[in-house]
């Protein structure tokens, strides 16, 4: 008798459940919109120019708490300028089997470089596909960008790029939005 | 006041309540130091005197109206002093110096090279406000700017502490750099033409204006040690790291036989940067650029890690297995015993690898023909068969420790004779301007003239032609008198080996007037290499071949027969090289040589030629492993531990800086040794070392100083001179390659010559003049300097001036002079 009872007591929270609001999502034929701070992959923005704001400083790494990013730094020439100043990466990797999306590598960034997007579909088949290097996290260009290695193009010195930069999120706000990122395209 | 005890020259004083017995003149800083009582500082530095400049160090002293600076005060019986820790107005007067020494200072601490490891980092979190209430702009300087090829300034970090100048001038004695202009725009620089009114540029280049004078000392590295702040960094460290990304390990610099303690930072398997290490006893906390910034000879990319063998169809050489090679080797070297194997092992080698070479070519090889010595050993044309300097290091130099740096700066009197040691041996130079500047040393110095290095230790010239040095040491009244007082010290350079007679005058002289005599070679292996028993005449500890129990002992303690070392002394360099060149020699074992080096280079490379077989323990592709039947790679010094010694004999241990597979040589010669049967035990350094501390005591006598006759200096004719040569620093040295920055600090190669010579060639500063002989020439622009009549100076190794290659001389021969560049135009000219 009580087994009878029992069972409709346990269908009862089945019924229920078909008249709440369902939660399930039509993924990926409509993916949701994560909040607009929702911490996704990471973007290597450029100046308005083209030159990435990465100065290889390695600041980010050590920041990292699951030590998931590997930079090394290279010297900018006249000939081959990748940054204003006088450093650039010349290797930069975020590995996404490590990386906890904290977020103190973006706090740690003296300019502004590194910052997170939206992007949240970060699942490979390979270990190997989840290092991403400066291919895949630099920032697309946009129109008015020239491809780096060129010279500086908007001042004489790297002062001209820095002073003002961090109160003018504009020079980078283009790239934040980026969408899903071209290099996972191949 | 009375409860502690106290002697006559001390006195007592209190420190944050706490009663303390002070040293008479000991600065207050100093005292509260030992009691483990931190007072900030920037200026203040053990080793530089007093100055007072920056203002942080300030205590409060009962009486004094002002807190006073604790790094200039020196203490007083029965002082009260209050730090930051008991006294709110000392703290507040160093918040309050911190806060203005922050006003102008940079937000740079994230890109910062000093970052992680910064006094005014570190010390504005200990001792500064939390907040400035200073909201204007900063003063900005153009940053950084070069002072030299390899050092930066940022003119805005720096707090004008002024250690770099200060050691600059009172250590170094190199005044290139100083405080300019006033006020808020006083800052350090070097003397430019900007400054002064001149065509300088302007643009923070230096060099680029006629008459900027660029910061080209041979200690700058030291300046960017000591700042305070990260206002001073080296081209090659700048951005690479920061403190906390590097693992740091002692380390001994494989450079000169000065013997520098280092620290040596790497990162992800690279050496970075290496940094004096503080050995009171040796170098203080000093050290020369070149072992600070010369290591990049071990990551070129001429780096051997593969044997070789010359492949016996193509005759090129090929890569090969461990195995492949060292049965190549070991085979090859049985074959050619019976005709004599030479064994050059150049003067890099650690002492326990010397010992490996020692005791292979007794053991395995049976001869004495091993030789450390890569370098002239006698005076050009002078015959083969002299043994002076062989007999004088056996009983002068090997196992004799008698004179530490530590005499040397508190000697009455010094002697030098065939040695520039700031050239050569800058750490000795360093000590004896110490002495000179502290104490008073009175320096004498033969030579050929009054170079910057003696000039700066004041040194009194006794003017040598090359060649009558050994003259000048027999009879020469002024440099006797020099060594009368008790405690003087008659320091000689391995150069003297080129003058008939110098060394045994050297040796005499020093039993004569009592002085202590010392042999300062230039390479860190030398020494070692000597007691380690690398000499045709000696076996390891000094003892001399040709004695019977001395061999007797070595085999009961090496486990072979009797008859197995041979009892006669074998063949020197030369003579090994010239067997090698006439194709009677067997094979020969070169280890680090460059032929270069050797008194001829021609000679060596034919004899490399003409050897039937070849073998080379390198590190990199050199003349040697190019001609070699079989090449070993070897482990450079930071991925292995050893041992140096010191000119003085002191024995400077190192352990391996990277991990690494390389092998050192005396693991190589191991392996070789085993595949002959014979097992020499010198694959680990521990067991060489436990081998050596093991052997028996020498007791034999010292074997009887050379007594060769003094020679006098070659006579030159008409627009001939003399040679007088000898090393820069930063040369063309194998272990300098590469290093582009380094290099730019390197002294110009000028080729000095008298106001005689100057005049009959009609020749100004500046203007070319070509120096040459039979084999060639080298022409460099002339610098016209005090010498001695029909003398002219080249340095040794330098960029465009190679004496031993272009000339096949080495100092005291007779050269021709000519004026302006020789070849086709001077002859056209000539013609019309
Ligand atoms: S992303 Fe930012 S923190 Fe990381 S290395 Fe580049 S500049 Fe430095
Ligand atoms: S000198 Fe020190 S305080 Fe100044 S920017 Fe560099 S690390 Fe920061
Ligand atoms: S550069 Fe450095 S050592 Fe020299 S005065 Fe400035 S802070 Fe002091
Ligand atoms: S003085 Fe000699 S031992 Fe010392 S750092 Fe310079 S080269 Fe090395
Ligand atoms: S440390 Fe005393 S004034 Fe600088």
């Amino acid at each position: 008798m009580g087994t009878f009872t029992g069972s409709f007591k346990g269908f009862g929270v089945t019924f229920a459940h078909m008249f709440r609001k369902v939660i399930t999502t039509d993924y990926p034929f409509s993916p949701p919109k994560p909040a607009p701070r929702y911490h996704g992959r990471h973007i290597l923005n450029r100046h308005p120019d083209g030159l990435e704001k990465c100065i290889g400083c390695e600041l980010c790494a050590w920041a990292c708490p699951a030590d998931a990013i590997y930079v090394e730094g290279g010297d900018n020439t006249d000939e081959q300028r990748f940054s204003p100043g006088e450093r650039y990466a010349k290797i930069y990797q975020i590995n996404y089997a490590r990386c906890i999306f904290c977020g103190l590598c973006i706090e740690a960034c003296p300019t502004r470089s590194l910052t997170m997007s939206n992007e949240y579909e970060l699942a490979r088949d390979s270990r190997q596909d989840l290092i991403f290097t400066k291919k895949e996290l630099l920032a697309p260009l946009l129109p008015g960008m020239e491809q780096p290695p060129h010279p500086m193009l908007l001042g004489e010195t790297d002062k001209d790029y820095y002073v003002g930069a961090l109160t003018n999120p504009g020079t980078s706000v283009g790239a934040e939005r980026a969408p899903i990122s071209q290099g996972d395209a191949e | 006041m009375t409860d502690v005890q106290k002697r006559a020259d001390q006195v007592s004083l209190i420190i944050d309540g706490v009663e303390v017995v002070a040293e008479k003149g000991e600065l207050v800083i100093r005292v509260a130091e030992r009691m483990g009582i931190a007072i900030p500082r920037f200026c203040d530095h053990p080793l530089l005197a007093p100055a007072g400049a920056c203002r942080q160090c300030l205590v409060e002293v009962e009486g004094q109206r002002k807190p006073v600076a604790s790094c200039t005060q020196t203490v007083a019986e029965g002082m009260v002093v209050k730090t930051q820790l008991s006294s709110p107005v000392a703290a507040k007067a160093q918040a309050g110096v911190m806060e203005l020494l922050l006003i102008n200072h940079p937000l740079d601490c994230p890109t910062c090279d000093k970052g992680g490891e910064c006094p005014l980092q570190n010390q504005a979190m200990s001792t500064g406000r939390a907040d400035s209430r200073f909201k204007e702009e900063k003063r900005e300087y153009e940053k950084p700017i070069h002072i030299s090829s390899q050092v930066l300034l940022d003119r805005e970090r720096c707090v004008l502490c002024q250690r770099c100048t200060r050691f600059s001038e009172e250590i170094a004695g190199d005044k290139f750099i100083d405080l300019m202009d006033r006020s808020s725009g006083e800052q350090i620089n070097v003397y430019r033409d900007d400054f002064f009114g001149g065509a300088g540029t302007g643009d923070g280049q230096v060099g680029e204006g006629e008459g900027d004078v660029a910061f080209n000392s041979y200690f700058s590295g030291n300046t960017i040690q000591i700042c305070p702040v990260g206002a001073l960094t080296g081209e090659q460290y700048r951005f690479r790291a920061r403190p906390f990304d590097l693992v740091s390990t002692p380390s001994a610099c494989e450079h000169c036989a000065s013997g520098c303690s280092q620290r040596t930072d790497h990162r992800r398997g690279k050496v970075l940067r290496r940094l004096a290490g503080d050995d009171p006893a040796v170098n203080e906390e000093w050290n020369c650029d070149k072992g600070r910034w010369g290591f990049r000879y071990a990551t070129a990319t001429d780096r051997i890690l593969t044997p070789q063998i010359r492949d016996t169809k193509t005759g090129e050489l090929r890569e090969a297995s461990w195995s492949e090679a060292l049965l190549a080797a070991a085979e090859g070297l049985k074959a050619a015993k019976e005709r004599g194997v030479g064994v050059l092992t150049g003067g890099r080698l650690t002492v326990e690898d010397a010992y490996a070479y020692a005791k292979f070519a007794r053991t395995v090889l049976g001869t004495n023909d091993v030789d450390f010595r890569a370098r002239p050993l006698r005076a050009t044309g002078s015959p083969v068969t002299t043994t002076e300097e062989a007999d004088f290091l056996a009983a002068a130099v090997a196992g004799i420790t008698e004179v530490t740096y530590e005499q040397v700066e508190n000697a009455p009197s010094v002697v030098l004779a065939g040695l520039e040691p700031e050239e050569e041996s800058p750490i000795l130079f360093l000590r004896l301007r110490k002495g000179h500047i502290r104490r008073k040393l009175r320096v004498t110095a033969v030579s050929a003239y009054l170079s910057r290095g003696l000039e700066k230790i004041g040194a009194a010239l006794v003017a040598a032609v090359p060649g009558d040095e050994a003259h000048i040491l027999a009879s020469d009244a002024a440099v006797a008198e020099a060594l009368g007082a008790p405690g003087a010290l008659l320091i000689v350079g391995e150069r003297l080996a080129t003058v008939p007679g110098a060394l045994s005058a050297a040796a005499d002289l020093a039993a004569r007037t009592g002085a202590k005599l010392a042999w300062v070679p230039r390479r860190a292996g030398d020494r070692g290499a000597i007691d380690a028993g690398c000499l045709p005449n000696l076996l390891p500890g000094g003892r001399p071949v040709t004695d019977d129990a001395a061999r007797a002992a070595l085999s009961l303690a090496w486990k072979v027969d009797a008859g197995v070392v041979p009892g006669t002394p074998g063949r020197d360099t030369d003579r090994i090289i010239a067997a090698a060149a006439d194709g009677t020699l067997g094979a020969l074992l070169v280890g680090g040589v460059d032929p270069a080096d050797l008194a001829d280079p021609t000679l060596a490379e034919n004899a490399l030629d003409t050897v039937p077989f070849l073998v080379s323990l390198e590190m990199r592709q050199s003349a040697v492993t190019r001609r070699a039947d079989v090449v070993l790679p070897i482990a450079p010094a930071v991925e292995k531990a050893g041992t140096y010694m010191d000119w003085e004999g002191r024995l400077r241990s190192f352990g391996a800086v990277l991990k690494s597979t390389a092998m050192t040589d005396g693991r190589v010669l191991e392996a070789i040794a085993a595949l002959l049967d014979v097992s020499l035990n010198t694959g680990d350094v521990n067991a060489v070392r436990r081998e050596l501390g093991g052997l028996p005591g020498s007791t034999l006598p010292s074997p009887v100083r050379p007594s060769v006759a003094a020679a006098r200096a070659a006579q030159p004719a008409e627009n001939q001179a003399v040679l007088a040569t000898w090393h820069q620093l930063i040369d063309l040295g194998s272990l300098l390659d590469g290093d582009q920055v380094l290099a730019g600090t390197a002294r110009p190669p000028v080729a000095r010559i008298g106001k005689d010579l100057a005049e009959s060639l009609g020749l100004a500063d500046g203007d070319l003049v070509t120096v040459g002989t039979d084999r060639g020439s080298i022409t460099l622009p002339a610098a016209i300097t005090d010498l001695p009549p029909r003398v002219v100076w080249l340095p040794t190794n330098s960029p465009g001036s190679t004496v031993r290659r272009s000339l096949g001389v080495t100092a005291g021969a007779v050269v021709t002079l000519t004026a302006g560049v020789p070849g086709p135009i001077l002859a056209e000219e000539a013609a019309r």
